[in-house]
C-alpha cells in the first residue's frame, strides 16, 4: 500500500526538455509530381488558362507541386465531359457502378501510406491522423457506398432513387481526400457524374486520386477534377449543366452560393461552419473527458467544422477540468507533421494562421484568460501553440466566431437547462458533445440539443454509415448513411 | 320585415386567438357576382412577427407531444372539418362557383386523416440505426425543424392550404401560413375549426393579406427554419435570396403550372421529410 502523503501529492512526471524525443519521420515516398494538370474526360489535360500555381507545404513553406488553374473554358470542358458520360453511367446497372467503387476503395487501401504522406506534406496535418484516420476512412466511404449502388430502391420506402445528372462539388482544405470521398462516393453510387474542385491549398491528393480512377478503369468523364481558387468554384456554381451544387466550407461562402443560385432549379447541399458545445457534467469520467476535449479541439489543429470549440463545464468540476487540461496540453507535441510523434501539425496556410492569431488577440483584449503551454515551434512553417481560454463569456468573439484553429474557449454552467441554453446561443448547429456517466442524461441532452451530430463520451468520430450534417446556419443535407444518399438522388 | 342575419367579422387565427391585423387594415372580399361579403384582415409583417413569436412559444410543447397524441389531434381536425363540410364547400363556391367545392372539402378531410396516421410511423421509415465500426450505438432520428413559413396557393384555398400545413405539423413543427389572397374565406373557417380541434394555440397560425406585405419578412426572418411556398419564379428567387441570410431551407411548388392537389403524390411520407432534420447520436457501448 502506498504511503499516505496528504500534503505532498505525487508529482507529475513532466520531463520537459530533459530528454528530447528522437525525430521519427515517416519516410514512405509520397510520389508527388512536380506539376499537376486538370483531370477531364479520363485524361490529365493542360489548362486552357496555361497557368499553374504553387502548392506549398505548410510544415516548412517549401513548394510541393504546381497545380493547374482552371478557367471558365476548362470548367466548361469538364461539364461537357460529365454531361456526355451521364447517359451511359446513369443507365449502367447499380451492381456495375458499385464494382467500380469497390475497386477504388481497394486501390486506395493499397496505396494508403503513400496517400497519407502526400496528404500530410501538402496539408500539414500530423501523419498519425492522415495515416490512421483520413485515408482509411476515405477508403471506407467508397466501400460503404459501393454496396448501395444496387440497393437504391431500399433507401426510400415505397419509392426508388433516380440520379440527378451532373453534380458540381466544392470541397475544403481540412480533410482533402476524405471530403473528396464523402462527396464522390454517394454521387457515383446514385448514378450521377461529377465535376469536383478541391481546395486551392490542398489539391495534391485529389490529383493523385485521379491515377486510381484510371487504374480502376472508371469510364472517362464520370468524374472530372478541376483545380483552382474561388473563381474556378464560381464557374462551377454558375454552370448551367450543374443539376446540383454540393459545398463544404465556410458559412459565408455557403450563403453566397445559396443567394447566387436563387431562382434556379439547382439543388444545393451545404455543410458549413460550426461552434460546437462540448458539455461536461460533474458525473463525467473526468480523465476520459479531458482526452475527449483535447481530441475535440486539437484534432487536425482544430481545422474541423465540428470541432468542440466551446467547452461547457459544470461549475463544480470546472477547476479540476481546467487544471487537468492545462497539464495535458504540456504533453502535446507540436511540430513537424511528418513526425510520427507529432500531435499537432502545421496550420494549413499563412492566411489561416493570421486569422487564428487575430481571434486569439481579440480573446485577450476582451478579457478572457489565456493559457498556452511553453512549447518550441519550428522556425519555418505555420504553427500555433494549443491554446485555452478560461473566463470566457458568451459575448466574446472567441465564443461566437468559428476560429478553425487549436483554440478552446471554456465556459461554465450549473444546470442542464443552462447548458442547453448556452449551447444553443449560436447561429450554428453542426455538432455537440456530452460527457456524463448517465445514459438517460445522454439521451435527454441529445434530444434537446439542436445539432446534427451528438457525440456522447466521445468526440470527432466519423463513419460512412453515420449521417453527418448540420442544423441552422451549419447548412443542410447530410453526408453518409441512408440519409446522405437521398441528397444525391431524386425520389421517384 | 324579415330578420337581418348576423354577419361574421373575419378574424385571423394567431396564437390560438382570433385577431384583426395590427395594421388596422382590411381588404374587401366580394363574391363571384361582385357583391360585398366581408372585410378580410390585411396582415403585415408585424402580424407575421407576432405569429412567429406564438409559433416559437408553441413549438417545444407540440414537438414533445407523443406521436399518438399528435395523431389523435390531427384526426380530431378531420372530425371538425367533416362537421362543417357544407359550410366549407359554400365558402369555396362563394368566390369560385365553378370549383369542385364538395370534392375539395372531402379531399381535404381525407388528407387530414392520412397525415393523422403518419405521426407515429415516419420515424420508423426515415430514421435508422447505423452500423459504425467503433463500439457505439449510433442512431439517426428525424426531428422537426421548428418554425415553417408557408405561402399557400391562390387556388384550392382549403385543400392547397391544408396540404401544405399538414406535413409540417405532423412531425411537430409549427407553422405560419399566408392564405390565398383572392379566396381567403376558407382559411378563416379553418382557423375556427382548428381552434376546437385540441390543437395547442400557436401550432398553426393563419394570416390573410398580400404576398407583397408578407413574403420579404417571411424569407428573411431568422426564426423561421424553412419556407414552403407555392410560388412563381420571381417569388422563388426573392425567397431564396432572403433565405440565404440564415441558411434557411426552401421547398417550392412552382405555380407556373396548375398544381394537382387531388393527386396521390400531393401527400405522403416525402412531404413530411421536407421539414425534418436528421440528428445522429453516438452513444457509448461499454461497461
Amino acid at each position: 500500500m502506498p504511503a499516505k502523503r496528504p500534503n505532498n501529492p505525487a508529482r507529475e512526471l513532466l520531463f520537459g526538455d530533459l530528454w528530447e524525443y528522437d525525430p521519427a519521420p515517416e519516410t514512405a515516398p509520397a510520389h508527388i509530381a512536380p506539376r499537376y494538370d486538370l483531370f477531364i474526360n479520363g485524361q490529365f489535360t493542360a489548362p486552357k488558362s496555361k497557368k499553374w500555381f504553387d502548392s506549398i507545404s505548410p510544415g516548412n513553406e517549401q513548394k510541393v507541386s504546381e497545380i493547374a488553374l482552371a478557367n471558365e473554358v476548362d470548367v466548361n470542358a469538364a461539364f461537357a465531359a460529365a454531361s456526355a458520360a451521364f447517359p451511359k453511367w446513369s443507365k449502367a446497372s447499380g451492381a456495375e457502378r458499385g464494382k467500380y467503387l469497390y475497386r477504388i476503395a481497394r486501390l486506395l487501401q493499397d496505396r494508403a501510406r503513400e496517400f497519407a504522406v502526400a496528404e500530410t506534406i501538402d496539408g500539414g496535418k500530423p501523419i498519425r491522423e492522415s495515416r490512421d484516420f483520413d485515408v482509411p476512412v476515405a477508403a471506407a466511404h467508397f466501400f460503404y457506398h459501393a454496396g448501395w449502388a444496387d440497393k437504391l430502391a431500399y433507401a426510400a420506402p415505397g419509392r426508388t432513387l433516380a440520379p440527378l445528372g451532373v453534380v458540381g462539388q466544392i470541397i475544403p482544405w481540412n480533410f482533402p481526400l476524405l471530403m473528396l470521398a464523402w462527396k464522390i462516393a454517394p454521387a457515383l453510387a446514385c448514378g450521377n457524374t461529377i465535376v469536383l474542385k478541391p481546395a486551392e491549398t490542398t489539391s495534391v491528393t485529389a490529383m493523385k486520386f485521379c491515377s486510381i480512377l484510371q487504374d480502376a478503369g472508371l469510364p472517362p468523364g464520370v468524374l472530372n477534377i478541376v483545380t483552382g481558387a474561388g473563381d474556378t468554384g464560381t464557374n462551377i456554381v454558375h454552370h448551367p449543366a450543374a443539376a446540383k451544387i454540393a459545398f463544404t466550407g465556410s458559412t459565408t461562402i455557403g450563403k453566397f452560393i445559396q443567394r447566387t443560385l436563387a431562382g434556379t432549379d439547382k439543388r444545393i447541399t451545404l455543410e458549413l461552419g460550426g461552434k460546437a458545445a462540448n458539455i461536461v457534467f460533474e458525473d463525467a469520467p473526468i480523465d476520459q473527458a479531458v482526452e475527449g476535449i483535447v481530441n475535440g479541439i486539437f484534432f487536425n489543429q482544430g481545422h474541423v467544422c465540428c470541432a468542440g470549440s466551446r467547452l461547457l463545464v459544470q461549475e463544480s468540476v470546472a477547476d479540476e477540468v481546467l487544471r487537468k487540461l492545462k497539464m495535458r496540453l504540456r504533453h502535446l507535441r507540436v511540430g513537424d507533421p511528418l513526425d510520427k510523434n507529432t500531435d499537432i501539425g502545421a496550420i494549413n496556410s499563412r492566411k489561416q494562421l493570421e486569422k487564428i492569431q487575430e481571434l486569439v488577440k481579440s480573446g485577450v483584449s476582451e478579457g478572457a484568460e489565456i493559457h498556452q503551454p511553453a512549447c518550441k515551434l519550428p522556425k519555418r512553417g505555420f504553427y500555433f501553440a494549443p491554446t485555452l481560454f478560461s473566463n470566457v463569456s458568451l459575448s466574446h468573439r472567441i465564443a461566437r466566431e468559428e476560429i478553425f484553429g487549436p483554440v478552446l474557449s471554456i465556459l461554465t454552467f450549473r444546470t442542464p437547462e443552462e447548458a442547453i441554453e448556452k449551447a444553443h446561443n449560436t447561429p450554428y448547429g453542426l455538432s455537440a458533445g456530452v460527457w456524463t456517466d448517465k445514459g438517460s442524461r445522454i439521451l435527454k441532452m441529445s434530444t434537446e440539443l439542436k445539432a446534427g451530430v451528438v457525440w456522447a463520451n466521445t468526440y470527432n468520430k466519423f463513419d460512412p454509415a453515420s449521417p453527418f450534417g448540420g442544423y441552422k446556419e451549419s447548412g443542410f443535407g447530410r453526408e453518409g448513411g441512408k440519409q446522405g444518399l437521398l441528397d444525391y438522388a431524386q425520389i421517384v | 320585415m324579415s330578420r337581418l342575419p348576423i354577419t361574421k367579422t373575419p378574424k385571423c387565427f394567431l396564437g390560438g386567438a382570433f385577431i384583426r391585423s395590427e395594421s388596422g387594415r382590411v381588404y374587401e372580399h366580394k363574391d363571384s357576382a361582385g357583391a360585398f361579403v366581408c372585410n378580410i384582415p390585411l396582415c403585415t409583417r408585424k402580424d407575421l412577427r407576432n405569429a412567429v413569436e406564438a409559433a416559437a412559444k408553441a413549438g417545444p410543447g407540440w414537438a414533445k407531444r407523443s406521436a399518438y397524441n399528435r395523431g389523435q389531434i390531427l384526426y380530431r381536425i378531420a372530425e371538425m372539418l367533416e362537421s362543417r363540410a357544407d359550410e366549407l364547400a359554400a365558402a369555396i363556391s362563394l368566390t369560385n362557383p365553378n370549383a369542385a367545392a364538395s370534392r375539395e372539402v372531402r379531399a381535404a378531410i381525407d388528407r387530414t386523416v392520412h397525415y393523422a396516421g403518419w405521426t407515429d410511423k415516419y420515424e420508423s421509415l426515415l430514421g435508422s440505426v447505423n452500423p459504425v465500426s467503433t463500439p457505439h450505438f449510433n442512431f439517426t432520428v428525424m426531428e422537426p425543424m421548428g418554425l415553417i413559413g408557408i405561402l399557400a396557393p391562390e387556388e384550392s384555398p382549403l385543400l392547397g392550404l391544408l396540404s401544405m400545413i399538414l406535413p409540417a405539423i405532423t412531425s411537430g413543427n409549427t407553422v405560419i401560413a399566408l392564405a390565398s389572397h383572392g379566396e381567403p374565406y376558407p382559411s378563416i373557417l379553418l382557423g375556427e375549426i382548428l381552434a376546437v380541434s385540441d390543437l395547442p394555440g400557436g401550432v398553426v397560425n393563419l394570416l390573410t393579406g398580400t404576398r407583397a406585405d408578407i413574403l420579404p419578412t417571411m424569407a428573411t426572418h431568422a426564426h423561421l427554419r424553412a419556407v414552403y411556398a407555392a410560388a412563381n419564379k420571381s417569388e422563388r428567387t426573392e425567397i431564396q435570396q432572403g433565405a440565404a441570410e440564415h441558411v434557411k431551407r426552401t421547398v417550392f411548388l412552382p405555380s407556373e403550372k396548375p398544381i394537382d392537389w387531388f393527386a396521390d403524390d400531393a401527400q405522403g411520407l416525402y412531404h413530411i421529410r421536407h421539414f425534418l432534420e436528421a440528428k445522429t447520436t453516438w452513444h457509448p457501448v461499454g461497461v
